[in-house]
């Protein structure tokens, strides 16, 4: 109960800590909203040589770039997040003061994690979309429970999200400099997510690899959960994937963290 | 007043020659000067940064990678049609190469400019302004980041793979244009940069506006006009002119016809363009910089 309270607390700084940004909030949601239009009419010219490319329809595929400009600060899909500074402690040795908090490593990062992917929904999220809709046919879901079951799907991908790049600041315990790993991670994260175009577009055994891989969880499979293409039994099927992904990546942390605190040599001072 | 008599001395026939020289002599030795701090301070962050030879070779490789990230994006699209806007793969690469060039001539150049916003934040920018060099030179230089070859070297693949496969009726004319685009386009963007960051003077956390027009403007002009509305390309035509960089140019390298209904001739007029954007971009960052008050904590 007093642990959960606790990360709580860190998750509400979190959000805190990222709101207090307005004007780069701003800003994001700005570049956001020019990337989405450009996107959207290169979609469009695509899904007008192949109509129904990918199972989307034009409105569905317009739909999917909005969601993605809306979403990718949510599941950091191009990283720059928490690994980022999770690195810089690693290497100037201010990890050792997180070790000796009476919390666990993981869970204290996470529940920040938690708490910055909430302000960067709200803030970040709406405003790209409504944009969209404002100027393009988007299928947007009238049904609420399709809302609540792309919600799951975007929490779900948040963890993911920070299960992958968690392991990846971890390995600044043996590299010392984690730029590269994080610049490696932002990107495979930048393309297997789906962001520079969905997963379903892409042709033939790069396809099955891409949908297997563990990005697929951040921004394809909320897409498609909000435009309908996974319902019922589909949908829990989703929810298994993403979930076993965010089981096995949080688990392989815990194995790496145990190891690297094991042989944690203090940097600096 | 002052104004009045200025423009008076300007018509005395026998002053404006000295007047005239003297200014161009000044202006030109700050811009010596500038170029001077500018290589200086560029050398030595090229000696710190080769000090740590294999990190280096690794910005490189992955400033390569992301950039290539988006040509594979636009490979796979090619791998579900045959044209996009009318447009066949290697004309798109043309465009995709032509503008990659331009803008990572330009990110080279003065990308380091960006950090500019949190000098302004943290204060640090009062110690560029006691050197006896001009600040835009130094604030371009900081930082002198090499590794922004990797997206250099990636257009160029590209651009030399859109020209060895494309069939095109080469005259003199349109050779000299390929330079000729790519330059004025680096300049376009250029001026971008330094407007981008003048505005930082007074929105310091707004970084991330100015990447929109130079990382956003770079992926709109990897496609053919034809996939966009005619507003928005009447937008990038008139008010924020990069459709210069290379769509009027290389349509006319590609013999395409141009949006908008727009004459020929403008495929040579990317100099002039670029020309008029430094100089408002010059314009824009002196009226920043006398803007700028420090922290004052």
């Amino acid at each position: 109960m007093g642990q959960g309270r606790l990360y709580a607390a860190v998750a509400v700084s979190g959000f805190r800590r990222h709101a207090t940004y307005r004007v780069a909030t701003a800003a994001g949601v700005f570049t956001n909203t020019v990337f989405g239009f450009v996107l959207a009419y290169t979609y469009i010219a695509l899904w007008d040589e192949r109509p129904g490319l990918g199972g989307y329809d034009q409105a569905q595929a317009l739909t999917y770039v909005w969601l993605c400009q809306g979403l990718h600060a949510t599941v950091a899909a191009m990283g720059r997040g928490m690994e980022v500074e999770l690195i810089g402690r690693i290497r100037t040795g201010d990890i050792a003061v997180d070790l000796y908090r009476p919390a666990d490593l993981q869970t204290w990062w996470l529940a920040g994690d938690v708490g910055r992917a909430v302000f960067h929904l709200l803030g970040r999220g709406f405003v790209p979309m409504a944009f969209g809709a404002l100027l393009f046919d988007l299928a947007v879901p009238s049904d609420p429970l399709t809302w609540l079951a792309f919600l799951v799907a975007v929490a779900l991908g948040v963890v993911v999200s920070f299960a992958i790049r968690y392991l990846v600041a971890l390995s600044a315990f043996w590299l010392m400099d984690g730029a590269g790993a994080a610049q490696m991670s932002a990107l495979a994260g930048i393309f297997f997510s789906g962001l520079l175009l969905p997963l379903n577009v892409f042709p033939g055994a790069l396809g099955e690899i891409a949908r297997a891989l563990p990005w697929s969880a951040l921004l394809q499979m909320p897409a498609d959960v909000f435009l309908g293409e996974r319902t019922g039994v589909g949908l829990l099927e989703t929810y298994a994937f993403q979930g076993a992904w965010a089981v096995a990546l949080l688990a392989a942390g815990r194995l790496v963290q145990s190891a690297a605190t094991r042989r944690v040599v203090v940097q600096g001072g | 007043m002052g104004e009045v008599a200025a423009g008076a001395d300007e018509r005395r026939t026998d002053g404006v020659g000295p007047v005239t020289d003297g200014i161009r002599g000044q202006a030109g030795s700050r811009l010596m000067d500038g170029l001077r701090a500018y290589r200086m301070i560029a050398a030595m962050w090229i000696r710190s940064t080769m000090a740590y030879r294999a990190s280096f070779a690794m910005t490189v490789v992955t400033d390569f990678a992301v950039t290539a990230l988006d040509f594979a994006a636009i490979l796979l699209m090619f791998s579900q049609v045959d044209v996009l806007g009318g447009y066949t793969l290697p004309e798109v690469a043309l465009l995709y190469g032509t503008a990659g060039i331009s803008l990572g001539l330009a990110d080279l150049a003065l990308g380091s400019i960006e950090q500019l916003g949190l000098r302004v934040r943290d204060g640090t920018l009062d110690t560029l302004l006691v050197r006896p060099a001009p600040v835009l030179a130094q604030i371009a230089a900081d930082r002198f980041a090499l590794r922004r070859l990797g997206r250099l070297t990636q257009g160029l693949l590209v651009l030399g793979y859109a020209l060895v496969v494309l069939d095109i009726a080469w005259t003199p004319l349109k050779v000299l244009l390929i330079p000729l685009m790519v330059l004025s386009g680096a300049a376009i963007f250029a001026a971008v940069f330094v407007a981008g960051a003048a505005f930082q003077f007074f929105a310091q956390d707004a970084a991330e506006v100015q990447s929109s027009f130079t990382y956003g403007g770079n992926t709109l002009l990897r496609y053919p006009p034809t996939v966009f509305s005619k507003d928005l390309v009447r937008g990038v035509t008139f008010v924020m002119p990069l459709a210069f960089v290379n769509w009027l140019p290389a349509l006319y390298v590609l013999g395409r016809p141009y949006p908008l209904d727009l004459p020929q001739w403008l495929a040579f007029a990317s100099p002039l363009v670029a020309a008029v954007c430094c100089a408002l971009a010059g314009a824009a960052w002196r009226v920043g910089l006398r803007s700028y008050r420090s922290t004052g904590s």
